[in-house]
């Protein structure tokens, strides 16, 4: 299984969770498997089929626009990590 | 990556330390990475702090400790209680009052050779890139995403290094966008979530201590850009995660497309950052989103309360958290809790023939909520103007306000 990380904005659509195990040879693979465990998810993540812009798909610290994008092929032992912007400092 | 020649070097040929400041900064001294030479950069040098709330808090202090002699600080609030459980700069004392006041005054008390520089407006296109102009690095401790794109646009126009940090519940990021070395914001979030979908610190609240945590770190990268010592966070982004006590690193990337800070930039000047991030900067912003003008009727509290006491029958939605519910409550009014999240799917246990009154904590989320059960096809709703804390202010004062 692959662990994908889940930021903590995105979590209450992850049923709490800050990490969750999916499966799928591919980061489009995993994160559709992620999705259907928790499908709340896919309206933070997805605007219809395409990833939104703002959000960020790491694989081992690299972003996954820089490797495959989502045919990246990703191993057992692989971390997937949801990079969102969040905007809090000052107030 | 470290920066070097960042502080203009007739500008270091000119400091002196005099014997009050050796002793003081003796600790600095002593260290070959900063030494008189190191410590001669930070006094020639000069930070511009955009807010001074969370994170300008401990960046204020800590910088001017460490001996920035130049800090520029931008901010317009005034000093709230709720403040107070993280913006350490600010005392009870200091309630409201201008933040730059206290911050100011507690800046000269921990180190009186620092120049305090206090700006206090709301950061806009109009007067960003005047305001960053005379400073060596600006760090960026807002709490919103149209301030967050203006300051990094501005700093990628003017050629300036923007140390970043931001948090969110137990959450925090840190990196160091200069587009002259490496990525910029822009180049990691090419665009803004829409309105709604991440929720701010006000509303999903924030521990006390991480601004702490992020604020120092912003500090220490600010000190190394200046001092051009060490591997800065330019070129990485930094999640930590308090609850884990995990620190997580990734790579960030230059985009080649990045509409500001590529070759073939599609943006060169300041634009309008509320329109592109389709809500306000700030409380004073007179910005107005589609959304908003979409008709949400407003009911006073004091109306509210006449309609209450005269026997009409209104249900009150509170869409807070169980844990907002627990500090304060309408339940003696008959109030029913389903929170924002939870609205759409628990619809049936809605009446739709009798007025529902939705209420949060200020109004803003009951608003959302009020457009969503619209779309459903509800009908007689009306927003608690000011949320549950007007109420407390203005109707009954048994009633805390968070």
């Amino acid at each position: 299984m692959t662990t994908i990380r889940i930021p903590t904005p995105l979590r209450p659509y992850a049923g709490g969770e800050s990490t969750v195990a999916v499966s799928g040879g591919t980061v489009g693979a995993a994160v559709d498997d992620l999705t259907q465990k928790h499908p709340d998810l896919r309206q933070h993540l997805f605007d219809g089929d395409k990833l939104r812009s703002f959000v960020n798909i790491y694989l081992n610290q690299e972003d996954v626009r820089y490797l495959n994008g989502a045919d990246t092929e990703v191993a057992e032992n692989d971390t997937l990590m949801i990079i969102p912007s969040i905007a809090g400092g000052l107030n | 990556m470290s920066t070097q020649g960042l502080i203009d070097p007739a500008a270091i040929a000119d400091v002196e330390l005099s014997h009050e400041e050796v002793q003081r900064y003796s600790r600095h001294l002593i260290m070959p990475e900063v030494g008189m030479s190191g410590q001669k950069k930070l006094k020639a040098a000069s930070v511009l702090l955009i807010g001074a709330g969370g994170l300008g808090s401990p960046l204020a202090m800590y910088l001017a400790a460490a001996g920035i002699g130049r800090i520029g600080l931008v901010d317009y609030d005034v000093v709230d209680y709720s403040n107070l459980q993280r913006q350490v700069i600010h005392g009870t004392k200091d309630v409201g009052k201008p933040k730059l006041h206290s911050a100011k005054a507690r800046i000269n008390d921990i180190n009186p050779h620092v120049q305090v520089d206090t700006y206090e407006v709301a950061l806009t296109s109009d007067n960003a890139l005047e305001i960053f102009e005379p400073y060596d690095v600006v760090i960026d401790g807002t709490d919103n995403f149209p301030t967050r794109y203006l300051t990094n646009d501005a700093c990628v126009l003017l050629g300036k290094p923007n140390v970043y940090g931001s948090i969110f519940r137990f959450e925090g990021q840190l990196s160091v966008f200069y587009a002259e070395e490496g990525p910029c914001y822009r180049c990691l979030f090419p665009e803004p979530p829409p309105p709604g979908l991440v929720p701010s610190c006000a509303e999903g609240g924030v521990l006390g201590i991480l601004p702490g945590t992020i604020g120092a770190m912003q500090a220490t990268e600010a000190i190394k850009l200046i001092l051009g010592i060490g591997d800065s966070m330019i070129g990485r982004l930094v999640l930590y995660d308090a609850l884990n006590m995990e620190f997580t690193e990734v790579k960030l990337r230059k985009n080649p497309n990045c509409p500001i800070c590529s070759e073939t930039p599609t943006l060169t000047s300041l634009i309008d950052y509320e329109q592109f991030c389709g809500m306000p900067a700030h409380d004073h912003s007179l910005y107005v989103t589609a959304e908003s003008e979409e008709a949400v009727r407003q009911i006073e509290p004091s109306a509210l309360k006449s309609r209450l006491d005269a026997g009409e029958k209104i249900m009150i939605l509170d869409v807070r958290e169980p844990v907002e519910w627990e500090i304060s409550n309408l339940q003696h009014l008959g109030a029913v809790l389903i929170p924002k999240g939870q609205v759409l799917e628990r619809m049936g246990e809605l009446d739709t023939a009798s007025e529902i009154v939705v209420q949060c904590r200020s109004g803003a989320r009951s608003a959302d909520v009020i457009r969503e059960l619209q779309q459903h096809g509800f009908k007689k709703l009306l927003n608690l103007d000011g949320g549950i804390n007007r109420w407390a202010g203005e109707v009954d004062p048994t009633i805390p306000v968070y």
